[in-house]
């Protein structure tokens, strides 16, 4: 299923998009809100998947992966600072051998954790547990499904991976997952199969509601729509298909400044397998640090010092704005 | 040079040089038709892309795929809507065999 992708060096658009100038325009300024809400740490780019649109050149080759030394930093950091939120991502985070202890631990901490979960790797050797030791320490499971039609889906994430998904999907609601008012959280997130916008938020999640159950019986809480960012692989695929310039433009267009205050940016704080810190997840995968004079690695890390302070941005922030916005937690204006 | 250019599309407002008066207000009225009403974004993409291909616009065939897809529609749906302007073109065409049957009869035996 997984093809070895090589590693793409492209990483930021081309063109004039000034992000900032555009926020001034509308008299907006990104700044930090006074707390981190989430802790978004990224243990590593290795995945049992190599998904078209990934922003971080995930797949089985890559060997970037959060060492037990800084994932016990890790959790050293949610003691210390007692963030409500730990989200797991990656890659796929399960193949990190540090996952399910930092799980175990953010949980008797009494942290919310959410992980990032691709469903297929539930099918890699030693991970056909996962529904139950998800389901052991209550996480919140998000998972990606492109569509709810194999086509779209495949195309995206490879073949095969619908089939895998469905089937994976139909494990977590038999241990619970997906049932309303029944405690075990399972979203969804749709990316766009291509160059262009995600639908309104609220429709197309009533769209897979209606046909997840009616085709294959499967129940899900609520689904996100999250804007595909021209960074790395996505950015790759429309330079190789001549939409780069479009899509930008599709992007600055639909800059919506009501989407600015629900970015992710603003109450999160992003961590990579080496422990630095960013603004976002794709701030991480370009190596766009937090501003300077703020801590920049989790051993200098004071959580307070973020408070108010502003965002590291570039021409791919016009991704999180475009439309109805989107962070990770789905669209931030109203889906 | 093509007749039909892609990026003419983006260009759309040059159209207001001469009369801006008149092209806001069709700007105007274009836009009120696209919004959330009786009938949603979806269903009026889905409409304003079975009306593009009655009328063979590339331009609008272009603007109202991407509408489509960025209303939550599939390939499925919007290859059944240009099925019904489709059908309708031919069906328009078709009843006018009438038309040659009456001329016919008019003048034979």
């Amino acid at each position: 299923m997984a093809r070895d992708l090589k590693v793409i060096r492209t990483t930021r658009p081309a063109g004039t998009h000034d992000f900032a100038s555009k926020l001034a325009a509308h008299g907006l300024a990104l700044a930090r809100a006074s707390r981190v809400e989430i802790f978004q740490v990224n243990v590593g780019k290795l995945c049992n998947q190599a998904c078209k649109h990934c922003h971080v050149d995930a797949s089985p080759a890559r060997t970037e992966i959060m060492s037990g030394e800084v994932a016990g930093q890790v959790v050293e950091a949610l003691k210390e600072f007692r963030f409500p939120t730990l989200d797991i991502t990656g890659g796929a985070p399960e193949l990190n051998p540090s996952f399910r202890r930092m799980v175990a631990e953010a949980r008797a901490l009494g942290t919310r954790v959410m992980v990032r979960h691709n469903l297929t790797v539930m099918f890699e050797p030693g991970q056909e547990d996962l529904p139950e030791f998800f389901r052991a320490h209550s996480v919140e499971v998000v998972s990606s499904l492109p569509y709810f039609l194999e086509q779209q889906t495949d195309a995206q994430r490879g073949r095969g991976v619908f089939d895998k998904s469905i089937e994976a999907l139909r494990r977590l609601n038999s241990v619970g997952y997906g049932a309303e008012g029944g405690g075990l959280v399972l979203n969804l997130v749709y990316n766009p199969a291509g160059a262009f916008l995600p639908p309104k938020q609220a429709a197309v999640e009533a769209d897979f509601k209606r046909e997840l159950l009616a085709r294959y019986g499967l129940r899900f809480n609520s689904l996100y729509t999250i804007t595909n960012m021209p960074i790395r692989r996505f950015l790759e695929y429309l330079r190789r298909t001549g939409n780069e310039e479009r899509y930008m433009r599709r992007l600055v267009e639909a800059f919506n400044p009501a989407a600015v205050e629900g970015l992710m940016c603003r109450n999160t704080l992003s961590v990579d397998w080496t422990g630095r810190l960013y603004d976002c997840d794709f701030n991480q995968m370009l190596e766009l640090g937090v501003p300077e004079g703020l801590p920049r690695t989790l051993s200098e890390l004071d959580a307070a010092s973020f408070a108010g302070r502003p965002v590291s941005v570039g021409p791919h922030c016009f991704g999180c704005t475009a439309g109805a916005g989107s962070s990770c937690g789905g669209a931030t204006a109203g889906g | 040079m093509a007749y039909y250019e892609e990026e003419d599309l983006g260009r759309f407002k040059e159209v207001g040089k001469h009369r801006p008066d008149l092209f806001e207000k069709f700007m105007a009225w274009y836009e009120a038709c696209q919004e959330d009403g009786a009938l949603s974004r979806r269903e009026k993409a889905l409409i304003g892309l079975a009306v593009a291909h009655a009328l063979q616009c590339p331009y609008c065939i272009d603007a109202y795929s991407q509408s489509c897809l960025e209303s939550g529609s599939n390939m499925e749906q919007m290859t059944e809507a240009i099925h019904m302007a489709s059908a309708l073109r031919g069906g328009a065409a078709l009843i006018h065999a009438l038309q040659a049957h009456n001329s016919v009869d008019k003048v034979s035996m």
